[in-house]
């Protein structure tokens, strides 16, 4: 079987990720490959962790992507990084918004949040990138557009023309809110280096 | 989406339910009803989109199954979508369309959550084909539910049976290519009324005939079977190992699978082909069936007396995935991780400016026991709020409430109160607060109306004001609807002003009358307009003493450095339930701008 690339993106509801997962399965399309997309809706709607499986290749069979298999990880919240590390393998690329979202439980005492994870990826990710995405898309013209920036990085870590994935995002985003997008897009494909 | 011209066999990615809204457009559809319940929500919502189907929400599956019978017996095809413990409450009126058949197309998709994503329990509802006596067919991924559900409908009306397509979350929600083939034109097609009493009207008499004519049916669907495309066998020379598998299994056994292994695929569930399993059983060494949740195919197999592993290799729970069926097959795996780390976990709660939340703040002070119900409250059950205390199935609260208020006595008997949410009332709420009002019952509900079926995305319901395709209609009212069925005491509060509805709802508790208070604002997803300018806090004032994370609003940040609470500004939607917790007054509350009385 031919080689299939997985991406793995991780977050918090309400993040974009869907979104994010979105762009990529329609850039495989143009492509002319073959592409599959899993992720649960429902309940991770409402501040619960989200997670979407993107698998593209010549052939995909599997929906969902196997132990240590994550090729790529894009992860939205730096502690939603470990959620399924599971997936994650030592050789996976990891781009990690560089963003503490506390969640409820730890707000009202029930649990902490880990303080030592710079020590944690320093010591166990071959490659990563810490990505301050959401100062980058308040740059780019608002919050909102954080998501953007960090597909932006994705972009430039992964082997795909630029073009395509411009394209695609324009397509993808309000009509109103394309030029803010696309710089926003810019600035997280600079922010990595290849 | 509009659809205007008709592209023929395209190449479209699409979700399993998107591919499901686009096959029943393509096979000339003419009248979909359903009820919303993850993973199998977006259908309608999808199909409406299309304009080209005349779409609608039920307030519960039974009454959407019964439409869809209707315009079947008139000759219409017709499409039904429901989770799959909706297909419980619809399963009477499905066990007799049996007996009648259909006349259009009728096929009910019924999604199945193996691993319990978004559902209270993870039934296998493929044992409804033998239960029910219907076809059920399934599909592995995206382009299967496109050309399955088109399928579904052509043997629908071959063999005069309901079709049931079984997904599950994974191919409802996944995302995949699918090969679009050229729509059917139906549009020659007239619907009219037929009599036929021996097949249309289930008196014992006629039905004792029509059971005759299912079973026959069913015998004639086996033989179809054996020559179904749906069932695909991959033989391979060596003859060692041969795995059964269906819906999504199929996908995890083809990555993992070793390549000289044998495949029987079954698309068709109900009924199975004893002669497919039998010719496959019998040309390999050994068998495996890979199935996720209850062993349906292997106890057919097993049955035909052929040996075979299955259940002790997998289990009977939760969902599989590559690794699991790489294990069961005793492929050891290659990967490594990266090493694990404990986290926190991270579950939904309710949203900034919930609703909910003020109603469970003030249950959780008069220290209540909630018969609670199915919904975005049923969330309230998390710490902080620890705000429900049972929870069955959708519409069960009120019907427990009134059990437990009739076999305990004193305060115990008081404490007992039953929250339902709008939705869910008008679902199988209803039935129960007639028992309530005819059985004489002394307990106290609450209806959160919030306008909308919010768990689910914030569905259209006869409460909220306009239908799935965007007409505005009659909006429920939900005081005078109570009072008709024969509650004397009504009462409305709202949610946002707790110190009010504390007050109300200590005296409707303490009451020794059956009362329904009705707790009446709208979801803030669904109705951004109820949103107001946030609130700040007064870092002079804030002594600390953490009394307002107790509502367990996301906007509400502990500053652990600074001792003190903050808002988050960009969650907090102003709503004040926080705000009379503070001891000391510390939150800065602005002016409100559109915030009436109740
Ligand atoms: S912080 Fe208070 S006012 Fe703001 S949304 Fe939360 S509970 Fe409502
Ligand atoms: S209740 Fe008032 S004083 Fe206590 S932590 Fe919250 S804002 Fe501060």
């Amino acid at each position: 079987m031919s080689k299939i690339t997985n991406i793995l993106i991780a977050g918090v509801g309400g993040q974009g990720i869907l979104l994010a997962s979105e762009i990529l399965s329609e850039i495989a399309l143009r492509l002319g490959l073959d592409v599959k997309k899993s992720e649960v809706h429902g309940m991770a709607q409402r501040g619960g962790s989200v997670v979407s499986h993107v698998r593209i290749g010549e052939k995909v069979f599997s929906p969902l992507i196997a132990q240590g298999a994550s090729d790529f990880l894009l992860s939205f919240e730096k502690m939603e990084t470990l959620r399924w590390q599971g997936l994650i393998g030592p050789q996976t690329v990891s781009i990690i918004n560089d963003t503490r979202i506390v969640p409820t439980n730890v707000n009202v005492g029930i649990d902490s949040y880990p303080e030592d994870l710079d020590a944690y990826f320093q010591q166990n990710m071959k490659k990563y990138f810490l990505v301050d995405a959401s100062q980058l898309a308040t740059e780019a013209g608002t919050i909102k557009a954080t998501n953007v920036v960090l597909i932006g990085s994705l972009a430039r870590l992964m082997h795909y023309d630029k073009q395509i994935w411009l394209d695609v995002i324009q397509e993808k985003v309000p009509p109103k809110t394309v030029a803010v997008n696309t710089k926003a897009f810019e600035l997280g494909y600079n922010a990595v280096a290849q | 989406m509009t659809q205007t011209t008709v592209e023929y066999a395209e190449k479209v990615l699409l979700s399993g339910n998107e591919a499901i809204a686009m096959a029943a457009v393509d096979a000339g559809v003419k009248l979909a009803s359903g009820y919303p319940g993850t993973p199998s929500t977006e259908i309608l919502e999808n199909l409406a989109k299309y304009r080209a189907v005349y779409c609608e929400w039920a307030p519960n599956e039974k009454v959407a199954l019964e439409v869809c019978i209707g315009a079947s017996f008139a000759g219409a095809r017709a499409l039904s979508t429901m989770k799959h413990v909706g297909l419980n409450v619809a399963a009477d009126p499905l066990f007799t369309a049996a007996y009648t058949g259909v006349r259009g197309g009728l096929v009910v998709i019924c999604a199945d959550d193996p691993g319990m994503h978004s559902s209270q329990n993870e039934q296998d509802n493929r044992h409804y084909g033998p239960a029910a006596k219907v076809l059920i067919l399934e599909p592995s991924d995206s382009d299967e539910a496109y050309h399955f559900t088109r399928m579904a409908f052509d043997l629908s009306e071959e063999f005069d049976i309901p079709v049931i397509v079984r997904t599950t979350t994974r191919v409802n929600h996944g995302k995949g290519v699918v090969h679009r083939a050229a729509p059917l034109d139906l549009s020659g097609r007239h619907c009219s009324l037929e009599v036929n009493p021996q097949k249309y009207v289930m008196i014992p008499a006629f039905a004792r005939a029509r059971h005759v004519v299912l079973e026959e049916t069913l015998n004639k669907l086996r033989l179809h079977a054996a020559e179904s495309e749906l069932n695909r066998t991959d033989m391979k020379n060596d003859r060692s190992v041969g795995v059964i598998t269906s819906g999504a299994s199929y996908q995890y056994v083809m990555e993992v699978i070793p390549e000289n292994w044998s495949v029987l695929k079954l698309g068709m569930i109900h009924p199975l082909s004893d002669d497919v399993l039998s010719r496959f059983c019998s040309s390999v060494e050994r068998v495996i069936v890979v199935e996720e949740l209850d062993p349906y195919i292997e106890t057919a197999v097993k049955a035909l007396g052929f040996k075979c592993d299955g259940k002790n290799l997998f289990g009977l729970q939760g969902e599989l995935n590559p690794d699991l069926v790489a294990k069961g097959f005793g492929i050891p795996s290659s990967s490594t991780t990266i090493p694990a780390k404990a986290l926190p976990p991270r579950p939904p709660v309710l949203c900034p400016g919930c609703p909910h939340r003020g109603t469970f703040t003030v249950l959780k002070k008069l220290k209540t026991f909630v018969s609670g119900d199915i919904g975005c409250y049923t969330l309230g059950v998390n710490k902080p709020l620890d705000g429900i205390h049972a929870c069955v199935c959708m519409g069960a609260s009120l019907g427990m409430a009134h059990g437990m208020g009739h076999v305990l006595s004193g305060a115990e008997k008081k404490k007992v109160v039953a929250v339902i949410g709008d939705s869910t009332f008008l679902h199988t709420g209803i039935n129960s607060l007639i028992n309530m009002v005819y059985n004489k019952s002394t307990g106290t509900v609450f209806i959160l109306d919030n306008r909308t079926t919010a768990m689910t995305g914030q569905q259209e319901n006869p409460g909220y004001g306009t239908t799935l395709m965007g007409e505005a209609t009659n909006n429920v009212d939900m005081v005078a609807l109570c009072r008709a069925v024969g509650v004397e005491h009504v009462y409305k509060g709202n949610p946002f002003d707790t110190v009010k509805l504390h007050e109300l709802a200590k005296r409707e508790i303490e009451r020794d009358e059956l009362s329904v208070v009705i707790v009446e604002k709208e979801c803030v997803l669904a109705f951004r307009e109820i949103i107001e300018e946030p609130l700040t806090i007064d870092a002079l004032k804030c002594i600390g003493c953490k009394a307002c994370l107790k509502v367990g609003c996301p906007a509400l940040v502990w500053d652990g450095a600074g001792k003190k609470v903050t808002v988050d500004i960009t969650l907090c939607t102003g709503c004040d339930v926080c705000v009379p917790e503070c001891p000391v007054d510390a939150f800065i509350v602005p002016e409100k701008k559109n915030r009436g009385e109740v």
